[in-house]
């Protein structure tokens, strides 16, 4: 019963990895519920809140796929809630070369497509609605598999392998792993501000940097400061008001980002 | 008159509504979006037309490239649904419209969705739900799943609608309106939650012990007299609050002081760390390294640094 469970996350983690909507593939999501299906919730929700930290930047712009969220946390959270009952250090170490993994096969997957795209094109000529359809959907489920086929595969090898071949990794690789999953964080954040960062927003970044040491603000209190501050912005830049005041004030030039060009003078 | 006049009923709308949420199914390397983008007008063509040729005109018209953000298609969906049904009921439209509507829409589109859905709102909902989810509580992706649905299931809806009130309209109320400021109000929280997180949720620790010093007899609490007088059976009250005092008094229990590199780290500024491991990515990032590089690097800086006894 929890192996149909198991699969049907899987399945429809794969689904999401190309959707984006309802988020079934984000880690949080995905581990606690695979966690679920294994009867080991708690363990589930706490490896999604750790990979979901890590995954914070992966996402898809345009045509480029970031790593795969989906087949890492199904793995991951298959083989730490599951019979294996992995470490959780151990869980995130493997979720990251899975993350690749499942980066290829979606590349594949959406190379597989096109002839299916060519398929609709065929249906359209013979202004069929429900064939265009079919084909659609036969390319979702396609996407489904891409997670639920190689989770089934891991499920078949079975706990026992799993665990020895886990096992057999040195305690300095293990303990270096669990340091490194402390800090591989950043990865995520540096992927989030370098697709935001402009020159006049990396001033709140260290608004928030120098807040942070105040620890009596839980992330609550700092949200509200944060929209605070927005609104302030909003209100008061000339960019959104200054119909009078416009260039003189520059307060909205375009030039290149401070911090990057520190950065690329290295 | 009205009773030839063909339009779209409200069941039809929210149809369109929920095939949207498909819309990345068949999203392939040629056309990218363009197969779940027909699915999404499907019924649509169903209901304005009703003869072979009209049909086929109209998926091929649908199977065009597409791509965009796809949250951002629903305000295009909205004004191609409205341009489809005049041009159903015999207005001048031709194919170059409705595909000019549509690419010279998603382009702008696309650069408002990927800062405010991918690169705010899903980072700053998913680091405050997985906070929740460190402290070992189950509602974390309870909440993560329904506030994000509850946020995106209602922008797709009315952002289509909009669109579909609007027709062409549309493109410039956007461009002059509330978009640019709701893209600037976001990244500004956005840089501002990353800011705060950045040296909270980081975890280096460097273990390596800088200096270690015996702490003077005078600052140290006093626990000898207290284990003597517990063994002799003769512990008094006095004594109990004596060593409390003590403690309250900022008195340490420890006989050395170790101070490791991450004091003294921490003494100049708290998160520096993790804030000049951040460059160091976003230099990397900037040189178009590959991302995974950079966590596969990582990882054999955590085991190095293990290995050394310089990161614990």
């Amino acid at each position: 019963m929890s192996a149909f469970f198991v699969v049907l996350f899987a399945f429809l983690a794969g689904v999401e990895g190309i959707l984006d909507e309802f988020q079934f593939h984000q880690p949080i999501v995905a581990a606690s519920l695979i966690g679920l299906a294994n009867g080991h919730l708690m363990e589930g929700v706490v490896l999604g809140g750790t990979l979901q930290l890590i995954a914070l930047g992966w996402f898809n712009v345009g045509a480029a796929v970031a790593p795969d969220a989906a087949l890492a946390s199904v793995i991951s959270a298959y083989l730490v809630t599951g019979p294996a009952q992995v470490e959780v250090n151990t869980g995130i170490a493997v979720a990251i070369p899975l993350a690749v993994a499942g980066q290829v096969l979606t590349i594949f997957v959406r190379t597989l497509t096109v002839a299916l795209a060519h398929t609709a094109d065929r249906y359209a000529e013979k202004g069929s609605l429900r064939g265009v359809e079919m084909v659609h959907v036969i390319a979702l489920i396609i996407q489904g598999l891409r997670i639920a086929i190689p989770t089934m595969i891991v499920m078949a090898v079975g706990a026992g392998p799993v665990r020895d071949a886990l096992g057999a990794i040195p305690k300095v690789i293990t303990g270096g792993l669990g340091v490194a999953g402390g800090f591989i964080v950043v990865v995520g954040y540096g992927m989030v501000i370098s697709m935001m960062a402009t020159p006049q927003l990396w001033p709140f970044f260290f608004l928030g940097f120098a807040l942070s040491a105040v620890t009596q603000l839980n992330l609550i209190a700092m949200g509200i400061i944060g929209v605070v501050i927005a609104l302030l912005y909003l209100q008061l830049s000339p960019e959104f008001n200054g119909r009078g005041g416009g260039p003189s004030n520059g307060g909205s030039s375009n030039g290149g980002d401070p911090i990057d060009d520190i950065l690329n003078n290295y | 008159m009205a009773d030839n006049e063909k339009k779209l009923t409200k069941r039809d709308l929210i149809t369109v509504w929920w095939r949207s949420f498909f819309l990345q199914g068949s999203w392939n390397y040629e056309r990218m979006q363009n197969l779940g983008w027909a699915y999404a007008m499907i019924p649509a063509i169903r209901r304005l037309y009703k003869t072979k040729e009209e049909r086929i005109d109209a998926l091929k018209r649908h199977l065009e490239f597409f791509n965009t953000h796809p949250y951002l298609a629903s305000p295009i969906l909205g004004v191609e649904l409205a341009l489809e049904e005049q041009r159903a009921n015999g207005a001048d439209i031709n194919d170059e419209t409705i595909n000019g509507v549509k690419v010279g829409m998603m382009g702008p589109l696309a650069g408002v969705g990927d800062p405010v859905f991918w690169a705010t709102i899903r980072p700053v909902l998913g680091a405050f739900c997985a906070s929740l989810a460190l402290a070992q509580n189950v509602l974390a992706p309870i909440i993560f799943f329904v506030v994000w649905n509850a946020i995106r299931m209602s922008f797709l809806w009315y952002t289509q609608s909009f669109g579909y009130k609007q027709g062409v309209n549309i493109t410039q109320d956007l461009s002059g309106g509330m978009l640019p400021k709701i893209t600037q109000g976001a990244s500004i929280l956005g840089m501002f939650v990353l800011g705060v997180l950045v040296p909270r949720w980081t975890t280096m620790n460097f273990v390596l012990q800088v200096s270690k010093v015996k702490n003077q007899a005078a600052n140290v609490v006093d626990l000898h007299h207290l284990t003597n007088a517990a063994n002799n059976g003769k512990l008094s009250v006095d004594q109990l609050r004596n060593v409390i005092d003590q403690v309250v008094a900022g008195k340490t229990v420890d006989t050395f002081k170790v101070t490791t590199l991450q004091d003294t780290l921490n003494s100049l500024l708290p998160g520096l760390a993790p804030l000049l491991l951040l460059l160091i990515v976003l230099w990397l990032l900037k040189r178009k390294v590959n991302p995974i590089w950079i966590i596969f690097g990582l990882f054999i800086v955590g085991i190095l640094g293990y290995w050394a006894g310089i990161l614990g």
